[in-house]
């Protein structure tokens, strides 16, 4: 019985928001990372401008798609900023300022000099931004509830069917603008500064303003991801520091870097694999250890998950060896 | 099949006295932890807790025990008492502002409070404070004394209460007013002292980072390691500070040698590309944070179990500890130079910096510099970490976050890769960070912003850095 109940949890992990806003994150770091080499170390600090450009905007009274242009727009204009000093320069400089930028972004976030907007330390509270969004759903109203399989959600409401329904129509158009992106002769760029950024440049192509677009596409989409992450719960800006950008690159290195489903697969697999962890732990050492070491304990797996994976099987599970390049140039 | 028999038995002993020598030291280090969180009336803040401090001092700024307090905020509301330590603290559920109001009654006589009631924000991870000044004149003829409202910790330090927990998240304040000379003087000695030991934290970086092209993302969680033995040593087994300053940098020079005999030395025998590593020190850095929390919880801790005292030196007061704190750094540090430039295994180690493929065919070992860069590295990084929480006061497992990316900025402005340019950089850093908080509207809990904004412009304008060659960043 309690084992149908942890499998129950797993599945639901397969399905849920925070799966597809962390599987829209990594489609994005995939762009960075996978197609054109970059190393995004702050994915998660686009996720938190993100999510506060959608609660402020929302908060001051814009209707949802312009508070979502607003959040694409955060993310695009923080790409700028950190690719202007570092993209002509060797690419650990990229990931020394985007990991130290996410975490200003958020130190930012908690400041008490920007506490009207952001709410401080506290963040944003759900109620306060997620209205509009609920508005639109196209699911019914008149029952309230709905099952599918052993799974059972309200319609409408911060952790409903709405939600899933949107977040992962979201993660599909993504992969569908990947997949057109990445096929056409200027993911062929892409893929060739990864491999040799010279020989690129030899023949004519202006590759900062190509790793500059990478660049902007891959935050916008982490933007994005951001505003699916906080519609189930709150912007907390704490929840949303350098863990969250390391497990978005878990997931991708997972799932497999420079493949197109590899962030969505690694991202179910992750969150399934994950829930299953805590849920068999919670249950199984009952009483031995706390909740709260449960957590630490799976989070320290985490770790030395994303350690095995990139030294063992970098490609991951969908990728394929030859297509990766690590190195430094 | 006989002989194994007995064989099966000896490996389960074995397994068994294995298994009790591993748990029975862990249980003892345990039970401690426990009993310590226990008594704890004082409230420490961290991420998830907003403690609001009141401050009740006379006219020598001596605290003023028995003083009634009542702060009240939101749907909160207590009563507090000071006492002889000083100040009384308490947990507030929310953030937002609370109104710290003096009771007039429990004032001993004679006495006059400049104000009774004061407004502080509090937040979490940081204790708001207010404190109320005791006079001998009444209120009407008192000035205007600068007393540290609102709670500033470097403000109060010139006034002689060193706070307890002048921690790194630092409080709120936004200044009215241009600072004056004395203010900017003391800032200049917190960043000296922030420098400084900033500097023993990052060369770590650049020597790994010179000597192996890898930037280490994980050195962070090295800083609190060393914090988080720090107070193990000093709190729950009780050892003398000095014992602990060399126990810790032994364990934490050997947790280096343990990751490069463990995970490195085999990656680079392999001929991993070094984007690859840098993703492994991620993961590195995400299990060691989480290993950090489930030893010490996520409260923020304080290494010395004393008050600190205030000592002044030359126009700056900072706690006897923080003196002692930029000693020990100033040695450790004259100790590297030396080391780099005076011994023969100094000198191979800028060679390889400099040109692995030639230091070898010259006949150095360039593996096993390597291995004493990384157990260097994490030794330094260990002491910093504890010297920086002793001097701070109080640390928590994210010390080493916020930490990691000061050093970045450090060790890029100085130049990647060469040592002495940390060094440099970490100075600038440390003073910088400390003397943002002077500028007039610039609130304190944005000063580390200002180290990012340097790493930009350095890119922008000299991505090389003060001391490095242009070549390495192509």
């Amino acid at each position: 019985m309690e084992l149908s109940r942890i499998l129950t949890q797993a599945l639901a992990e397969l399905i849920a928001p925070t799966t597809a806003a962390i599987a829209l994150a990594a489609i994005g770091l995939n762009l960075h990372f996978g197609f054109t080499g970059l190393l995004n170390m702050g994915q998660a600090g686009f996720m938190l401008l993100g999510a506060y450009g959608f609660g402020i905007a929302t908060m001051s009274g814009a209707p949802f798609w312009l508070a979502l242009v607003v959040a694409l727009a955060s993310g695009a204009l923080f790409a700028l900023i950190l690719g202007i000093p570092t993209l002509q320069l060797r690419g650990d400089y990229l990931a020394i300022v985007t990991i130290s930028a996410a975490e200003i972004i958020r130190m930012l976030g908690r400041a008490t000099v920007f506490q009207e907007w952001t709410g401080g330390a506290a963040g944003l509270t759900g109620s306060s931004f997620k209205a509009t969004f609920q508005e639109l759903s196209i699911l019914p109203a008149a029952p309230e509830r709905g099952a599918f399989g052993p799974l059972e959600y309200v319609f409408t409401g911060s952790d409903s069917w709405w939600t899933r329904l949107f977040a992962w129509a979201a993660v599909l158009v993504a992969v569908l603008f990947v997949w057109l992106l990445t096929r056409s002769p200027w993911g062929r760029v892409l893929k060739g500064i990864r491999e040799d950024e010279d020989a690129v440049r030899a023949l004519g192509k202006n590759v900062f303003s190509y790793k500059m677009q990478a660049l902007v596409l891959g935050g916008m989409l982490g933007s994005l991801g951001g505003v699916l992450y906080v519609l189930p719960r709150s912007v907390a800006p704490d929840s949303m520091g350098r863990s969250l950008t390391f497990f978005v690159w878990t997931v991708l290195l997972l799932g497999g870097a420079a493949t197109l489903w590899g962030p969505v697969l690694g991202s179910m697999l992750f969150f399934a694999v994950y829930m299953l962890l805590r849920a068999g732990m919670r249950e199984g050492l009952e009483g031995v250890v706390s909740s709260t070491m449960v957590e630490q304990i799976g989070g320290m797996l985490v770790g030395v998950t994303l350690m095995l994976l990139v030294i063992f099987r970098p490609q991951g599970i969908l990728g394929n060896k030859k297509e990766l390049a690590f190195d430094v140039r | 099949m006989t002989a194994d028999r007995p064989n099966l038995a000896t490996a389960a002993r074995r397994l068994l006295a294995t298994l009790a020598a591993v748990a029975i030291p862990a249980m003892i280090v345990a039970t401690p932890a426990m009993a310590a969180s226990a008594p704890d009336a004082e409230c420490t803040p961290d991420a998830s807790t907003a403690c609001v401090v009141a401050i009740v001092l006379d006219g020598q700024s001596n605290p003023v025990p028995d003083v009634g307090v009542n702060i009240s905020g939101a749907d909160f509301d207590v009563d507090v008492t000071t006492t002889k330590e000083g100040p009384a603290s308490v947990e507030v559920p929310h953030v937002g502002s609370y109104t710290i109001t003096l009771d007039e009654a429990t004032v001993p006589d004679g006495l006059f409070p400049d104000a009774t009631e004061r407004v502080v924000t509090a937040q979490n991870g940081i204790a708001a404070r207010s404190a109320f000044r005791l006079t001998t004149t009444p209120p009407e003829g008192a000035e205007p004394t600068a007393t540290p409202t609102d709670g500033q910790p470097t403000d109060a330090a010139t006034d002689g209460t060193v706070p307890a927990d002048e921690g790194l998240g630092g409080a709120d304040t936004t200044r009215g007013s241009g600072p004056s000379f004395g203010q900017i003087w003391q800032q200049f000695g917190s960043g000296i002292r922030f420098g400084l030991l900033l500097a023993l934290a990052s060369v770590g970086i650049s020597l790994i980072y010179g000597t192996t092209g890898l930037s280490s993302f994980s050195h962070g969680e090295q800083v609190t390691l060393g914090a988080m033995f720090g107070f193990i040593g000093i709190q729950w087994m009780g050892l003398p500070v000095w014992l602990t300053l060399i126990l810790v940098m032994v364990v934490c020079a050997a947790t280096g040698w343990l990751q490069d005999a463990a995970i490195w030395a085999p990656l680079r025998r392999r001929g991993t590309p070094v984007t690859q590593m840098m993703i492994v020190t991620i993961g590195l850095s995400l299990a060691l944070q989480y290993i950090i929390q489930m030893v010490i919880g996520g409260r923020s801790l304080r290494v010395l179990p004393q008050n600190p005292r205030p000592l002044e030196i030359a126009g700056i007061t900072l706690s006897t500890a923080s003196w002692l704190s930029m000693g020990a750094a100033i040695v450790v540090i004259g100790f590297i130079a030396w080391f780099l430039t005076r011994t023969r295994i100094g000198r191979a180690t800028r060679a390889v910096s400099d040109n692995t493929a030639l230091a070898a065919a010259t006949g150095i070992n360039p593996d096993l510099i390597v291995r004493i860069v990384w157990i260097m590295s994490a030794g330094f990084a260990g002491l910093a970490g504890m010297l920086l929480a002793i001097s701070f006061g109080s640390f928590n497992w994210s010390l080493g976050m916020l930490l990691l990316l000061l050093m970045f900025a450090a060790v890029t402005l100085g130049g990647l890769g060469t040592a002495f340019g940390a060094l440099l950089g970490s100075l600038v850093i440390g003073l910088v960070v400390e003397m943002s908080t002077l500028i007039p509207g610039m609130p304190s809990d944005l000063r580390y912003a200002s180290a990012l904004v340097i790493l930009i412009l350095v890119l922008l304008v000299r991505p090389q850095g003060l001391l490095g060659r242009a070549e390495r960043i192509g």
